[in-house]
């Protein structure tokens, strides 16, 4: 293996990129090799997946009645 | 589409308001999670579109056309902010991690899963207030791409800058995210038994 290894710091930094594919072919290879053999870091990637899914499931809301009749009239009245 | 000073015609009038009505809430949801004032981003957007209603190719662009309009709003609302934005202290935020903090703090001792939870004690009120605190420099990446799924690089062209600035705004969005649900659990009483709350 020729890649550096990286420390858990350092691996953590780019858990994110490594869940958005946006890392380059090197980091990601140092990433996946250290999270071969790091429990911790295995804990903290899994968790980072479930930060994303809550992050995203903030989405979901509906518009006040209020603020959504108050911006039909102001279309209304243009 | 115009009449040329500034106006609609009737026809085109009533194909603006049928575009506007059905993407209100869209319109809407988008500015809610960039800003505190949404309901005024929603209007100035929707008075830009009437205004520039004739620019619109194509009908079914419109919903696109407008998000692009008001995130175009919004990005010069941050550009007015630059100033006092690069004056933030740069902070130990780096250094957070959250998964780290909860295993320490351990806020649920009896429980199995105790990550899980520590997000599930977070409403969808609470979400969106922990967003509301961070700087809408790095709160606009971080809803773009993680609640809207935008690419970086479509978010590097809606906020009219390099790639690597946004990476290393999301990665600090991200970061004070993280520092910020802690901060809000802990002010908000969310780390509490439910039956002590």
């Amino acid at each position: 293996m020729t890649e550096r290894v990286i420390p858990c710091s350092e691996a953590v930094r780019r858990l994110w990129d490594y869940l958005d594919q946006t890392l380059s072919p090197d980091d990601l290879a140092q990433v996946q090799d250290h999270l071969s053999f790091c429990r911790r870091c295995c804990g903290e990637l899994e968790f980072a997946k479930e930060l994303r899914s809550f992050l995203a499931s903030a989405a979901i809301d509906q518009i006040p009645p209020e603020a959504k009749a108050r911006l039909q009239r102001f279309v209304d009245e243009l | 589409m115009g009449d040329g000073d500034g106006g609609v015609e009737l026809d085109t009038k009533r194909l603006f308001e049928a575009l506007a009505r059905e993407q209100i809430p869209h319109l809407y949801a988008l500015a809610r999670r960039l800003t505190d004032q949404p309901e005024d981003l929603v209007q100035e957007c929707l008075l830009k579109a009437y205004r520039s209603f004739d620019t619109l190719q194509a009908p079914e662009a419109g919903p696109r056309w407008l998000q692009t309009i008001l995130m175009n709003l919004f990005r010069d609302r941050l550009r007015k902010q630059a100033i006092s934005l690069t004056e933030i202290p740069v902070d130990d935020v780096d250094e957070f991690s959250l998964f780290r903090t909860i295993a320490e703090e351990d806020p649920f001792p009896y429980s199995d899963t105790l990550h899980l939870d520590f997000l599930h004690a977070f409403g969808k009120e609470d979400v969106r207030a922990v967003l509301l605190r961070l700087p809408e420099i790095y709160r606009a990446p971080l809803v773009l791409r993680y609640i809207q799924g935008f690419s970086t690089k479509e978010i590097a062209k809606m906020l009219d800058a390099p790639m690597g600035t946004i990476l290393a705004r999301l990665h600090r969005g991200r970061k004070l995210f993280e520092r910020e649900l802690w901060s809000y659990a802990k002010e908000n009483e969310l780390l509490e038994p439910e039956d002590s709350r």
